[in-house]
């Protein structure tokens, strides 16, 4: 536990990524088996003990602290893991220090009625960094910043295999995950997952550069329009349903209706978007049904989910990734049109006579739901990850706006020292009224003359934010724009970027806010 | 005739607290006629009072920061040393904080009163020992006022910065500590743990650091950080003011290992907030086990609580049974301790 405890200390307080990976492959290169597992499944969220609840944890300080010095405790802490590992009063000397292999068996068997007394004890035996690791593990949610994506990024780098090979079985496992960590550094097989509703790694597209095309032979090529949605997996296998995003994240519980139209024996790619088959809604209002622990009647019947089909990985027993694209979609649409399904449809293919043709059509793509166009060489296989070459997206030209800069604010990590996030405006009469902000789209040389600029043009400090002259003009690329209850200006920007730096351009010249409402679609 | 109530005496007003058989305040926000400091930290020796009564060493700090404004007369007095102003004795006993910070002592018709300034109970190679003053009345600073601050041995946490440094020995470890009193402190400590190569100090440190090793106070050789270049100083301490931390000066380092030294680096998600990457929980102030270790031993009746988390500290005076209240005495802050 003491391991686990440091593991968790040290990942917390190491800001880079790389130092995070260095940490994960050292503690499972140290780390034996079954204990390394169990780290793994916390790591990743996959463990959860129902028999141990927050409130149990506050009555068991409770009975060793005073009720009001653990109130104004908890009130400044913030946290109640931290603040019962801080508070709790230590009886040094009088316990066995519980491995974490120990902790998770118990919490796992022991009856409801007597988890209490193990933790108290447990409590006592560690010292304060290690009663926060336990109060973490028990209660979930740790918040150091590790993803399951990199947690799994460090099992590839230590078994020196892609990380799509785990990603391929990883959904097949359970912890404590001692097959994979044979593979990975005992030299067994890579795990047999058998027909289980694993996720497998997706192939992504990269985007089409302007002078690209030229050099593409476009009878080479099947085009479809690129949905406004998010990307996912449907893996049906064995009796078992699971809907994936592109990480590799279950989000089954979000989408109960889906789930409830989902064939057997199939593993499809596609595109999970709201509204109907023929009026897509657009991505605002997905959004609603994103990131929610449950989901209410209501949204179900407001944000409908379905999934446009754009592929097909896997159909009764048959691994179709070998196969050129024009083949797997043949099986597809042979395999949809045998049976349709409520809530999933087909993307449809679209005919083009020449790049020309094509380009006019995406131009003309101002529709809801729409991001612009997908380009698949029509012999390539389906490829883990992002190979260059068989698939381009080509989204239709970014909206620009001239915005006048109005807020910065200081970045995170390596961008700490500078201010790098910035809320921008565009003038409403006189007024200058925020319409967005931007963390991206310009070079490291770039931002240190920004930071310079801000630091100069300061006209007030709020902590980590300042307020500047208004004197600079920013030209602001996104890809739509719509409306918003939550903005002053009543819009909101789909992924704003700053695209230019008009250090030339007077603000009063800015753009206005009737431009930017006039850019919204429907 | 029984002794006065301390607070017929002594009690804060607007103007800070106020002895009145002495007519002066100790630690004024606002110059004064008559000044008692208990140590040079900014919030609590002000500029600009009439007449300064402190340690040697205080007023030496004081003079130091605050140039022609440290008092236009001066008065020190040594430890142990009673001093008669108006009808009150004072005497100045160590407090453990920084160098020549004090308690003050003060006798009035058989009640005494010790007001604490800020202490702490663990020894310190850079200034004298807190002394236990048994007294009828106490009071006591809470900047660690909750029972969540409790700090480890120094020792420890100065093996956590050299393991570091081992296991980094390509970054340079910037650490954030005050320019009075913890950044001594942590030379002094590092030196005691054999690590004897120089430090680099901020430019902000420095004329500080000298006036220790002019009051006899051993550090160990230290260099200006000015003029390096970019990567000479891999696998260096630096030690610079927590502002200086995530400013445009830390940018002449490559890849700093960010870390800080306060009391305050025991709350993890504080720590982290703060961009730190190594805190450590080294502080000039009494931790909650030693607040309520001195509120016993002094055997005072009364307590009272200033500057920091009072409501807590002065929770755990009344469960012990002492008389206890939270003093509101305004300008004091708890920022980098």
């Amino acid at each position: 536990m003491i391991r686990f405890a440091e593991l968790l200390e040290s990942l917390l307080f190491t800001p880079s990524r790389n130092g995070k990976l260095r940490l994960m492959i050292r503690y499972f290169q140290e780390t034996p088996d079954p204990e390394r597992g169990w780290a793994l499944a916390a790591l990743t969220g996959a463990l959860s003990f129902p028999g141990a609840k927050p409130a149990q944890i506050r009555a068991l300080v409770l009975g060793r602290v005073d009720a009001e010095l653990f109130a104004w405790s908890y009130d400044f802490v913030g946290d109640l893991a931290e603040t019962v590992s801080l508070i709790w009063p230590e009886r040094p000397g009088a316990n066995h220090v519980p491995d974490l292999t120990d902790i998770v068996d118990s919490l796992t068997t022991a009856p409801r009625g007597s988890i209490g007394g193990l933790i108290e004890a447990w409590l006592d035996a560690l010292d304060a960094t290690g009663r926060w690791a336990l109060l973490k593990l028990m209660t979930g949610g740790m918040r150091i910043g590790v993803s399951a994506r990199l947690a799994k990024t460090a099992l590839a780098e230590l078994g020196a295999v892609g990380v799509d090979q785990v990603e391929e079985v990883w959904h097949g496992l359970r912890p404590p995950y001692t097959e994979l960590f044979h593979w990975l550094t005992g030299g067994g097989p890579q795990p047999d997952t058998g027909e289980q509703p694993v996720f497998v790694p997706l192939m992504l597209a990269n985007p089409l550069e302007p002078d690209e095309l030229v050099a593409l032979n476009h009878s080479d090529y099947l085009a479809e329009w690129k949905w406004d949605g998010i990307r996912v997996q449907l893996s049906c296998r064995g009796g078992e349903r699971r809907i994936y995003t592109r990480t590799g994240d279950e989000v089954s519980g979000a989408f109960p209706d889906l789930m409830a139209a989902l064939p057997d024996g199939v593993i499809l790619d596609g595109e999970l978007l709201v509204g109907s088959f023929e009026a897509v809604a657009p991505f605002k209002d997905l959004q609603q049904r994103l990131n929610r622990k449950s989901v209410t009647a209501r949204m179900r019947a407001d944000y409908p989910e379905f999934v446009r089909l754009y592929d097909a990985l896997w159909i009764k027993g048959e691994d179709l990734r070998p196969l050129p694209l024009t083949e797997r979609r043949g099986r597809l649409e042979a395999w949809y049109r045998a049976q349709p399904r409520p809530r999933l449809d087909l993307s449809p293919i679209i005919e083009f006579a020449d790049w020309e043709t094509l380009s006019t059509l995406r131009d003309g793509a101002r529709a809801q739901g729409i991001e612009g166009l997908m380009l698949k060489r029509r012999d390539a296989p389906y490829l883990a990850g992002r190979p260059k070459g068989p698939w381009f997206k080509w989204k239709r030209g970014a909206l620009t706006l001239d915005c006048v800069l109005m807020y910065a604010q200081r970045g995170h990590g390596k961008r700490s020292s500078f201010y790098s996030d910035y809320t921008f405006g565009a003038w409403r009469d006189t007024e200058l009224v925020p319409v967005g902000k931007a963390y991206s789209g310009f070079t490291d040389a770039e931002l240190l003359l920004l930071d310079k600029w801000i630091r100069a043009h300061t006209t007030q400090k709020y902590g980590p934010v300042r307020e500047v002259e208004r004197g600079l003009v920013l030209e602001i690329a996104f890809d739509s724009v719509h409306r918003s209850t939550r903005h002053k200006s009543g819009l909101a920007m789909r992924f704003p970027r700053v695209h230019r730096i008009r250090w030339d351009k007077p603000a009063d010249e800015a753009d206005r806010v009737e431009t930017l409402a006039a850019m919204m679609v429907g | 005739m029984s002794a006065p109530l301390p607070d017929t005496w002594v009690y804060p007003t607007k103007a800070g607290l106020y002895v009145e058989p002495a007519d002066c305040y100790i630690d004024p926000p606002r110059a004064a006629d008559r000044a008692i400091i208990t140590h040079g930290h900014s919030d609590h020796a002000r500029p600009g009072h009439a007449h300064v009564l402190a340690t040697p060493e205080t007023l030496a700090i004081m003079r130091l920061r605050l140039g022609n404004q440290a008092g236009t007369t001066q008065q020190a007095s040594s430890y142990g040393v009673p001093i008669r102003v108006g009808d009150v004795t004072v005497t100045l006993v160590p407090a453990g904080h920084v160098l020549g910070s004090a308690q003050v002592v003060l006798d009035w018709r058989g009640c005494r009163v010790v007001v604490s300034g800020d202490y702490k109970r663990r020894p310190d190679p850079t200034c004298a020992l807190f002394e236990t003053i048994p007294c009828d009345c106490f009071v006591t600073e809470a900047t660690f006022g909750l029972p969540v601050f409790r700090h480890p041995p120094d020792g420890h946490e100065i093996a956590r910065l050299l393991h570091s440094l081992s296991l980094f020995p390509e970054r340079v470890h910037l650490i954030g500590a005050y320019s009075l009193g913890k950044c001594q402190r942590l030379l002094a400590l590092l030196r005691r743990e054999g690590y004897e190569a120089p430090v680099y100090l901020h430019g902000a440190l420095i004329q500080m650091t000298e006036l220790y090793r002019t009051l006899g106070v051993e550090l160990g050789p230290t260099l200006s950080v000015a003029g390096m270049a970019r990567d000479a100083l891999a696998g260096q301490i630096v030690i610079a003011p927590p502002s200086a931390l995530n400013d445009l000066w830390s940018r002449r380092m490559t890849d700093p290992l960010i870390g800080m030294a306060s009391g305050w680096m025991r709350v993890k998600q504080r720590a982290k907030a703060r961009g730190v990457e190594l805190p450590l929980v080294i502080s000039d102030h009494a931790d909650w086990d030693e607040l309520v270790r001195t509120i016993e031993e002094v055997q005072a009746p009364e307590i009272w609580v200033t500057h920091g988390n009072e409501e807590a500290l002065v929770r755990q005076a009344s469960l012990l049974g002492r008389r206890a209240r939270a003093l509101s005495l305004v300008g004091y802050e708890d920022d980098e301790a």
